[in-house]
């Protein structure tokens, strides 16, 4: 039993967290804030060059073949410098999707110019509901002369504009048994019918979209894994990419604490230090105190997705509430303890606090993965 | 990281799962209750216990084997506790002071006659300890303490009196925090101290808390003779004997809380089910559900706070200030959990133990009224931010 990273991962942190540091400021995240799509090519080639995007993909796919943990302690570091664009959308959320479902020609067609980098891509799942269970999942597909017809609409899809390829997860079969009878598909979004538009939001860090699909047509070989079967590997995914994101949540987190702590060092009010009253020293021990839980909570789910382990679920869900909660509390806090130049457009402090809110609702809120925990603890 | 225990760990496990399956008296929890009026049977119960684990070489089993332990390592150790815990076995009477703060401080601080002389005693529970360190003007504010040591030929004299010493009066020595030298700034001047209990001059007038019982009591010190020799870690250097203590008390008592606060939800979990609240069982109620998966996250986080922590000490050799995170988790999530216990039972939480109708003997009402101690003792809350700022964080003194 090691609670506690190897130096070969400690190597790998301190890698990513210099890399980004160069290559990823927040002067940078601030211009691809408002820029088209919120996507630099030149900070994509340097992920691509650390040999992130194959990091968990094996080698006879082209990529490097670590482990879950691996992933999120990278994933950690770039939560923390907000990196933008479509890293997430692509490895954690479609490779592994591709890494799960496919068939060894499509991970031959997929996989590997994902994991080179030549590739992005995206999965859309959510819908106008706004649900993450399979009861959401409205988006039909018939099947038609060897081919399947996709029609309706998805919500909140990142990065969709920058994705050379979007997983449609899409009902196949009735609304009864609602876990079955849905289907993933890998759609070209260049497809005829497959329409893409921006949505103004809050986190301008990472995209969403609306995706509709208006009589799509996606050939046979391009559904992953077996028709009607796709809910179970996509709840997996989803359990892993929760945990991925968390990863993230956790890095930002420890940034607005690490500013919020430097910022009460150095500004003088009534001829003292800030961080020298009791008050302020009480909030930011608070925000530490929820900043390393959610890291227990985070590296344990991490480790049990690095093992397949049956928890992953409830772990995921534990990890994810909490952090849920412990994002938004520390990256207000920051706020709160920066006083009027908290709340100025200039200071980062803003951009974490969007960025816990968005985060947030992804991948369903506390409520939701309280209520998950709750029926998998047997209540 | 590797969250999976060795085979040698697993079979350890095995072992002490056998060895308590098969010593673990099966009547212990009726007599638990009734201790506040029953004590001295409820001590002599668990001064028995606890020597059957030192004879069987489960007590303190991390203490070097020439001082009566296995030079076992922490992560067996904390198989053990969780073992124990799990077992809902009581713990060993003499844990948490004698073995979790006394042990220590000897082992870092005292000579080689005090280690031989006191630490195997205190495993196989043949003699108890108490710990005197607060004062009525001396609680967080340790430093400021006033009892006081005179030294006079090959002796302290002691004078003054000290408050909330949990189990004094079934404690056979006690280790106290004194001053000797009044003219040094006040962390300068303190020695720590072996008293024996039974010393000619010391008073103990038992305190009843809130809960009814009277587990600690105030301790007079009227011209109380010690022998040099008692001296821990050498004269006006008891401060820093008194911080090996704290860190201590703070750090890796927890191993076994994570384990006890788990088996309590679980309990907790079972009697949502049964009882009704509002016409329909209280586990549909969503609110609840909502507080009780919680209530779980946190406990499960709390055991992976401790497990970091220990990995931590197993690489730097001692507990960092860093247990003070893990002091505040347990003790105001302790709060919480009693906090749902009690409103859950809704108005069957005023029924107390031995009250017609009262739900699991009134256990609830009394875990909540202890859950208030926890956020006070072993360094208030406050205190606890205090040390997380300025030790953690390095934030400027206040
Ligand atoms: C939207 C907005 C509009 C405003 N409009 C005006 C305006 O029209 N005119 C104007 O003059 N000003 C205005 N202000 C400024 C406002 O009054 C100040 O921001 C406020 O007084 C706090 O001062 P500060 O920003 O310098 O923070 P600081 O004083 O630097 O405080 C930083 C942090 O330290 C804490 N802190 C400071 N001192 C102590 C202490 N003794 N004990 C404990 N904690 C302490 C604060 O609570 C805060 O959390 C505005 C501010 C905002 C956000
Ligand atoms: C059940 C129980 C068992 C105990 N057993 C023992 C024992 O065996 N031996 C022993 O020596 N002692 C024991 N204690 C005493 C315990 O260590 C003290 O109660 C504790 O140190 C707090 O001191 P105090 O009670 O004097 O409170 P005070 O120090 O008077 O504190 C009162 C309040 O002020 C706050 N406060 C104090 N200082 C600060 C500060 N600097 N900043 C912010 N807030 C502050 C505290 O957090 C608290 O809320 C026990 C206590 C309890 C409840």
């Amino acid at each position: 039993m090691e609670f506690g990273f190897t130096e070969e991962q400690q190597m790998i942190r301190q890698q990513a967290a210099e890399c980004l540091k160069h290559e990823c400021p927040t002067g940078l995240v601030r211009q691809l804030m408002e820029s088209e799509h919120g996507y630099s090519h030149e900070l994509w080639q340097t992920m691509v060059e650390m040999g992130w995007t194959g990091l968990i993909i094996p080698e006879a796919y082209g990529g490097v073949g670590l482990s879950f943990v691996e992933l999120a302690i990278v994933l950690e570091e770039m939560g923390r410098a907000l990196v933008p664009g479509s890293f997430f959308s692509t490895v954690v959320l479609a490779g592994q999707v591709l890494l799960a479902a496919t068939n060894d020609q499509q991970k031959q067609c997929w996989l590997v110019p994902l994991a080179s980098g030549k590739l992005r891509a995206t999965v859309a799942a959510t819908e106008s509901n706004g649900r993450w269970d399979a009861g959401g999942i409205t988006v039909r597909a018939e099947h038609q002369n060897g081919q399947f017809l996709i029609n309706g609409t998805k919500l909140f899809v990142p990065d969709a504009h920058i994705a050379d390829l979007i997983i449609c997860v899409a009902r196949t079969g009735s609304m009864e048994g609602v876990e079955q009878g849905i289907t993933l598909f890998a759609v070209n979004r260049h497809a005829p019918g497959l329409t893409v538009t921006p949505l103004k939001t809050l986190d301008q860090t990472r995209r969403l979209y609306e995706v509709s699909f208006e009589q799509v047509q996606v050939p046979a070989h391009y559904v992953l894994g077996e028709v009607g079967q796709g809910w179970t590997i996509w709840e997996r995914v989803f359990d892993k990419a929760t945990i991925g994101l968390c990863a993230e949540m956790v890095g930002g987190a420890q940034a607005a604490l690490d500013m919020a702590v430097n910022y009460s060092k150095s500004r003088i009010q009534f001829g003292r230090p800030i961080g020298s009253f009791q008050s302020l020293q009480h909030r930011c021990a608070d925000m530490l105190l929820l900043t390393e839980s959610a890291r227990s909570a985070v590296y344990a789910a991490a480790w049990v997705a690095s093992q397949d382990a049956n928890d992953l679920s409830l772990q995921a869900s534990i990890a994810k509430s909490y952090t849920n909660d412990a994002y938004r509390y520390v990256t207000g806090e920051c706020i709160q303890i920066h006083g009027g130049m908290g709340f100025t457009w200039e200071h980062d402090a803003h951009l974490y606090l969007k960025r816990a809110k968005a985060d947030e609702v992804t991948f369903g809120d506390a409520a939701f993965h309280r209520e998950r925990i709750a029926k998998l603890i047997g209540l | 990281m590797n969250l999976n225990y060795t085979p040698e760990e697993e079979q350890f496990r095995h072992h002490v799962r056998a060895w308590l399956n098969e010593h673990l008296p099966r009547d212990w929890q009726q007599l638990a209750r009734a201790q506040s009026k029953r004590m001295d049977e409820w001590m002599a119960f668990l001064k028995r216990w606890q020597r059957q684990l030192y004879e069987a070489g489960l007590a303190g089993i991390s203490w070097p084997k020439q001082y009566g332990g296995r030079g076992a390592t922490m992560i067996e150790q904390l198989i053990l506790i969780e073992e124990m815990a799990r077992a809902q076995a009581p713990n060993m009477l003499n844990i948490s002071i004698g073995i979790e703060l006394v042990g220590p401080a000897i082992m870092h601080h005292g000579t080689e006659a005090q280690k031989q002389r006191y630490l195997p005693k205190i495993l196989s529970a043949e003699e108890i300890w108490s710990q005197g360190f607060s004062e009525p003007a001396a609680g967080s504010d340790l430093a400021s303490l006033q009892t006081r040591a005179l030294v006079k030929d090959d002796s302290f004299v002691v004078n003054g009196q000290k408050v909330w010493m949990s189990w004094a009066e079934y404690s056979d020595y006690c280790i106290l925090l004194v001053r000797t030298d009044p003219t040094a700034p006040k962390h300068k001047g303190i020695s720590f101290l072996l008293v024996d209990m039974r010393s000619p001059g010391i008073t103990i007038r038992p305190t009843k808390q809130i809960t009814g019982e009277a587990e600690f009591s105030e301790v007079f010190f009227d011209d109380v003779v010690v022998p040099r020799e008692n001296l821990v870690g050498g004269l006006n250097q008891g401060w820093n004997v008194a911080m090996t203590v704290l860190a201590h008390e703070r750090g890796t008592s927890a191993i076994g809380y994570q384990v006890r606060l788990r088996t309590e939800l679980d309990g907790l979990i079972r009697l949502t089910k049964q009882f009704e609240r509002n016409g329909r069982p209280a586990s549909q109620d969503p609110l609840l559900r909502q507080k009780l998966a919680q209530a779980y996250s946190e406990v499960e986080i709390l055991k992976h706070n401790i497990y970091r922590a220990v990995t931590q000490i197993m690489r730097t050799g001692k507990p960092g200030p860093e247990s003070s995170i893990i002091k505040l988790f347990w003790s105001e999530m302790d709060r919480r959990q009693k906090e749902i216990g009690m409103e859950m039972l809704g108005l069957y939480s005023q029924l107390v133990h031995e009250s017609k109708g009262a739900i699991d003997d009134g256990w609830w009402p009394h875990a909540f009224l202890w859950s208030r101690a926890g956020t006070i003792y072993a360094g208030s809350s406050e205190i606890q931010r205090n040390i997380i700022a300025e030790r953690v964080l390095g934030m400027p003194k206040g």
